[in-house]
């Protein structure tokens, strides 16, 4: 189907249905129970897992393919957002004009970084598209303010042109269908939210995702990962190895653009901090911790990680004296000590420790965890099923 | 007027001369062997033929073009491959696979934006590598991981890849250094049955004189960077000079 082999396209299918029934998987759970903290179906969340995951397939099509570790790619994200909020204030409130903008500007950004970094390949690399994106996000912060707003970070004012505004919807909307509008159904005691915004991010996800199919399986594809394997033969076979990195590098580019331009859809604000170099490890991370060089991998890791970050970070210390209400007095407040470091303020402490776990014992990341349960559980060619997660160490 | 032509050619690293006025020409369709004992400037005049460096002075022309001051890639499009003295292929890629690259090389020239071509409509290409593999007796490897086979088949392997481009000088650094007896037989079979078959100049760099005696109709002997002699086979195995160079002049 479209050019998908048969495995590709129940891959695909899978994760259309994933996306789109994403409003009932992630609230397990009824409304008012003790559990109901750990549902993660309301829109705000849900169009994080899908502008992440937009964000990390892009990258792993560079980091995945090539090799090339990319700690800058936060700028483009960024790009992407301050794209969008530009066309809010110009034009109106319609996405599409800043969506189209954002992928070309940060196509432009990549373009300009990627020529330069890539010259140096490995540890250089990384170290000047980590330059590049401090120097972004300190001329956002500081120097562009007439562009960027400095510290205030991008918003739309009233007294901003918007050319097209008339008596359009104020908030951002796709010709008319607005993004934090969302219509609500109630089973029971459960309760599911559809939100436009979200429904809009699936779907460009899934796009996303389809097209970076087509990159894995083309010819192109398979340049890039001789690019990772063999830069010599690759040089001595008559190849240049400098155009099809730089290639990978503005495709990624564009896709952290449009990730960057999605998170400006939703809410309709930009600021410099989303080109901190945390916002660069972060991707990093999300993409090692769902599985390298796989294609659902990263997205995996993308939900993984923002699930962690809104989940954990919310149970305070009142929630762990609820759950540990039964023990006795003393035991009750000497567990919730122990455990105190790891919620809250403290949830990047328990991402630390799973993403150690993760790369010693699942180095394939979650996708070889998923493969391996596969074989446990008796699948006879399980282990064939995905080629191409690069699981095997090299030699 | 040979098919590789290489005048005065010299390399000096710091105070070291690797390589002084070397002339050496190679006619075509033949197997040039190029000799010497360890430290020679063997590898370093191989490395001047393939862009890898540039030499100091002198100059290097294949087929009447100059190749000096071209980057590697560009060299291989003119029609020179090259065989390492450790197989480089592409180790994380499929046996077919990496057949293949060579054969959007040829075909696609150094760069070419397939980005959401779909391989399954490459079937020129997969049919052309499919060949390359059959002819290298690989056929059966073909879903191989790369990587996961043998020394030998390594080298087959990387030769194939050199041979899907259809150049016309084949360079082989040490082909069979490292090599078990039967592999390295195996090594010089192929690469007779490759000069007789096809249209191809061949010049190899070799340690091991059973590998050179076997091949060559014209073996160049490298000394302290300059060629001692140049002759047929049988007249380098009894000269003087020869001994001289590999055993130390009371020999």
């Amino acid at each position: 189907m479209l050019g998908l082999n048969k495995k590709d396209t129940s891959l695909m299918i899978l994760v259309a249905v994933l996306a789109l029934c994403a409003p009932f998987i992630l609230n397990p759970f009824p409304e008012g129970s003790a559990m109901a903290q750990f549902n993660a179906g309301y829109p705000d969340l849900m169009q994080r897992f899908v502008i992440f995951g937009i964000f990390a397939i892009g990258f792993n099509i560079l980091f995945g393919l090539t090799g090339y570790l990319s700690f800058g790619h936060a700028a483009f994200l960024g790009v992407g957002s301050y794209s969008v909020v530009w066309m809010y204030k110009l034009l109106n409130y319609n996405i599409l004009p800043g969506l189209v903008l954002s992928v070309l500007t940060a196509g432009l950004f990549a373009l300009l970084i990627g020529y330069v970094s890539l010259r140096r390949s490995g540890i250089y690399f990384s170290i000047l598209t980590l330059a590049f994106a401090q120097m972004s996000f300190n001329l956002a912060y500081s120097v562009l303010t007439p562009i960027t707003n400095g510290e205030t970070g991008l918003q739309v004012y009233t007294n901003d042109a918007q050319i097209f505004l008339g008596d359009g919807p104020t908030s951002p909307h796709l010709f008319g269908i607005v993004m934090n509008k969302s219509a609500d159904l109630n089973i029971g005691a459960w309760e599911f939210t559809f939100n436009n915004g979200y429904y809009f991010c699936a779907i460009v996800m899934l796009v996303m995702f389809y097209l970076s199919i087509r990159i894995f399986r083309s010819p192109f594809g398979m340049m890039l990962r001789a690019i990772k394997s063999n830069q010599t033969r690759l040089n001595y076979t008559g190849l240049n190895p400098r155009p099809y990195a730089l290639a990978a590098f503005v495709i990624s580019g564009m896709y952290a653009g449009l990730a960057g331009g999605l998170m400006a859809s939703m809410d309709p604000l930009a600021g410099a901090e989303r080109m901190q170099w945390t916002a660069s490890g972060e991707v990093v991370l999300m993409t090692i911790l769902g599985g390298t060089g796989t294609l659902i991998g990263p997205v995996l890791g993308a939900g993984f990680i923002k699930y962690f970050e809104n989940i954990f970070s919310k149970i305070n210390d009142t929630i762990l004296h609820q759950w540990f209400a039964f023990l006795p007095d003393g035991l009750e407040n000497f567990m919730v000590f122990i455990v105190h470091p790891f919620i809250g303020k403290g949830w990047h402490l328990t991402l630390g420790i799973l993403f150690m776990l993760v790369v010693i014992f699942l180095p394939g990341g979650l996708v070889e965890g998923g493969q391996r349960l596969k074989r446990a559980f008796g699948g006879k060619d399980a282990g064939k099923d995905k080629p191409d997660a690069s699981t095997e160490p090299a030699e | 007027m040979g098919i590789l032509e290489v005048k005065d050619v010299g390399k000096r690293f710091g105070g070291l001369q690797a390589l002084g006025d070397v002339n050496l020409s190679i006619k075509e369709n033949t197997v040039h062997a190029i000799i010497g004992p360890n430290g020679a400037g063997k590898s370093t005049l191989l490395n001047c033929l393939v862009g890898k460096l540039i030499p100091d002075t002198g100059s290097v022309m294949f087929d009447g073009q100059s190749v000096l001051g071209r980057t590697p890639y560009e060299i291989n499009q003119m029609g020179i491959s090259r065989v390492f003295q450790t197989p480089e292929i592409f180790t994380e890629l499929s046996v077919l696979e990496n057949m293949m690259i060579p054969c959007f090389a040829k075909r696609d020239g150094s760069f070419r934006m397939h980005a959401f071509e779909n391989m399954l409509n490459e079937k020129e290409i997969v049919e052309r590598a499919e060949a390359m593999l059959e002819e290298m007796n690989m056929a059966d490897k073909r879903d191989m991981h790369a990587g996961a086979m043998s020394r030998g088949d390594k080298r087959r392997l990387e030769i194939g890849m050199c041979l899907a481009q259809e150049p016309r000088l084949l360079l082989l650094d040490e082909p069979t250094a490292g090599m078990a007896r039967a592999d390295t037989n195996n090594t010089i079979d192929l690469l007779k049955q490759i000069s007789d078959e096809r249209d191809i100049t061949i010049a190899i760099i070799e340690h091991d004189m059973h590998v050179v005696f076997s091949l060559a109709q014209r073996i160049t002997v490298l000394a302290q960077g300059t060629p001692l002699v140049e002759d047929n086979p049988e007249n380098i195995k009894g000269h003087p000079k020869v001994r001289e160079a590999y055993l130390g002049e009371s020999a």
